[in-house]
This record gives C-alpha cells, sequence and structure tokens, in this order.
C-alpha cells in the first residue's frame, strides 16, 4: 500500500494527499532535522546537556542528534563565554560546517560578553560569526533554549530554498 | 587544639629561618592561622633551598606561586610562594619584593618541578621573570601578544584592542 494515495483514506475518510510548495516541504525536512555540534565553552553547555536529556528530551523538536564534527552538523549553540583566544577556532569550526547552517548564541556572555567586560573576553560572539537567534539567560534554561530552537525553526520555514534570499539580491541601479 | 598547636609549629619554623639566615629574614607575619616569612630577593634561592632540604622544614610540595602589585610602593612587586610538608603536614608562605625597574628572581624550579607552569604564570600576567627558568614563556595568552602584563594594576581592564581585532576575518576574505 503507498503512502500517499488519490482519493479517501479507508478507515476513516480522511483526505491523503497534502497541497504544498516544494519550498516549504524542504523547509519542514530542514527544521525538523537540525544537527547540533557538541560545542559546550562553560557554564551553559551544562544546561544544553539537560536539556538533550530525558527529562527535557530535546530530540522531540529533531534537535537532539549532537555530533562531534562540525562536517556533520548544521547547527552551532554557542553555550558560553568565549575568550579571544577561542575565537579563530570557533570561526574554523563555522567554515566548517555545511550549509545550510544556523547559530545560536546561548547565554548571555555568548551575546554580549556579559559582566565579563575584560581584555581576554569576546564581546559577543556574533563579532565574528553570524547569529541567527540570540537565547539570554545566565544560563538559560533548558525551556528558555528549546524557545530559542522553536524561533529558529520559525525562520527556517521562511527561508528561501531555490530563489536569492530577499536580502542577498542585488538590485540594479 | 591541633591548630594551635600546628600554629607553634609554623610559629618555630619561621624563627628557625631568622637564625639561619639573620640577613635575609625581613619579619614573619601571622594571618588567620598562616605564616608568612618575608624575605628579602637576594636570599630566596638560599632559604628556599634550606626550606626544601632540612630535615625539620621537609618542605616537599610547591603549593602555589603567585604575585601581587602594590603600585604605590618603592618596590612595587610581590612573589609569592607556598610549601608544604606532605610528611610533617605544615605550611609555609614566603614572600619577596621585586622593584620594577629589575623585574627579576631567581627560579625555584631546579628545586620544586611543579613551579615552572606557575612561575611562567606569574610572568605571563605580571611580567617578572625568573633567573634560570628551563622554558619561560607565555602560558595563557598567545606567544605573540604584544599588550603587555595585564594583571598590572596599571593595565586597562578592558585591555588595548586584542580582544576586537579578528585578523583570521580579512585573511578569509
Amino acid at each position: 500500500m503507498g503512502l500517499i494515495q488519490i482519493g479517501r483514506h479507508e478507515k476513516d475518510g480522511q483526505s491523503d494527499v497534502i497541497v504544498t510548495t516544494l519550498e516549504r516541504a524542504v523547509n519542514w525536512a530542514r527544521k525538523g532535522s537540525l544537527w547540533p555540534m557538541t560545542f559546550g565553552l562553560a557554564c551553559c553547555a551544562i544546561e544544553m546537556i539537560a536539556a538533550v536529556s530525558s527529562r527535557y528530551d530535546m530530540d522531540r523538536y529533531g534537535a537532539g542528534v549532537f555530533r562531534a564534527s562540525p562536517r556533520q552538523s548544521d547547527l552551532m549553540i554557542v553555550a558560553g563565554t568565549v575568550c579571544r583566544r577561542m575565537a579563530p577556532v570557533i570561526r574554523k569550526i563555522y567554515d566548517q560546517m555545511p550549509e545550510p547552517k544556523y547559530v545560536i548564541a546561548m547565554g548571555s556572555c555568548a551575546t554580549s560578553g556579559n559582566i565579563y567586560d575584560s581584555y581576554s573576553v569576546v564581546q559577543g560572539v556574533d563579532r565574528f560569526v553570524p547569529v541567527d537567534i540570540y537565547v539570554p539567560g545566565c544560563p538559560p534554561t533548558p525551556e528558555a533554549l528549546f524557545d530559542g530552537i522553536l524561533k529558529l525553526q520559525e525562520r527556517i520555514m521562511q527561508k528561501r530554498v531555490f530563489t536569492k534570499q530577499p536580502d542577498q539580491v542585488k538590485l540594479k541601479a | 587544639m591541633e591548630t594551635s598547636h600546628s600554629l607553634l609549629q609554623m610559629h618555630s619554623l619561621a624563627e628557625k629561618i631568622q637564625q639561619e639566615f639573620p640577613n635575609g629574614f625581613v619579619k614573619a607575619v601571622e594571618w588567620r592561622g598562616d605564616i608568612a616569612v618575608i624575605i628579602k630577593r637576594e636570599f630566596l634561592h638560599d632559604i628556599a633551598k634550606y626550606v626544601h632540604d632540612d630535615p625539620d622544614m621537609d618542605c616537599d610540595y610547591m603549593v602555589h606561586v603567585s604575585s601581587v602589585d602594590w603600585p604605590d610602593d618603592e618596590e612595587r612587586f610581590e612573589v609569592v610562594y607556598e610549601v608544604y610538608s606532605v610528611r610533617k603536614r605544615h605550611r609555609l608562605r614566603l614572600k619577596t619584593r621585586v622593584p620594577e625597574s629589575d623585574c627579576i628572581v631567581d627560579s625555584l624550579t631546579d628545586l620544586w618541578k611543579g613551579a615552572d607552569f606557575m612561575e611562567r604564570e606569574v610572568y605571563d600576567m605580571m611580567g617578572i621573570r625568573f633567573r634560570h627558568h628551563p622554558d619561560l614563556r607565555r602560558i595563557l595568552m598567545p606567544d605573540d601578544y604584544t599588550e603587555g602584563y595585564p594583571l598590572r594594576k596599571d593595565f586597562p581592564v578592558q585591555g588595548k584592542g586584542w580582544r576586537d581585532t579578528f585578523e583570521f576575518l580579512s585573511e578569509a576574505q
């Protein structure tokens, strides 16, 4: 028996056919299989680990397959204080991730440096990698991280797949 | 009480140092149950060797090496060694002053191997050099760091621009 039947389902009589655009179907597949990278820098990583564990279960959103390699992942959760010496490493990891890729700045430190207004701490990870979602908190609870992931999924659904993003289109002068 | 007993024991250690090195001994200070012996810089290595080798002292464990910046004092920096005897269970703190113009003390790595990395950290953060140290390089900051010594009181907290310069970004473009 095929998955898609033309006509009515034999049990409840509901239609099996969904009409959508290919772009929405691709985005739906992308948002449902975010593969984050194992990447903890400080105390935020503890909350990120808690978010993956069975009590909170990040797998519900399709974002539970943490990979140890940037080449197998498409979501980078920067969880923790970013020291200046770590910055080139993070940029290299980001460059190694395949497209399409997304970045979540988790916690105040990755967002703005937090209280660490010091010579060695980068004042926000957005100084050297593009950030999609900022999650506030010190550290954010697993629920807050889930909120960030759900917001990211909403964002992914709005992306253009087969045409250029609106901000990439160059207008003729 | 055991604490007062060990305190008496430590007082006798300070007195022994005073008898053995009347020229190198400056004074002994007790603070919250710890004895600190303040000594002259020229005698640091001799006194440390005595503390390490003498059977009554028997301080075989280097707990930590640190440094203090007193910007208003004539002899600006203070190097603090804390040593401990594992067998006799007593500890002793050796302090010596260094002027800014001649910022160097004798290394104690020949007596305690564990002093190696801690002396490097003092050199990295405070700029105090250690004579006869086997490998005196920066340990926390990058080898090519040029902004000076971050833990000195006259160093700006935000640094001098290193935390906001990302040279790897211009290389990629």
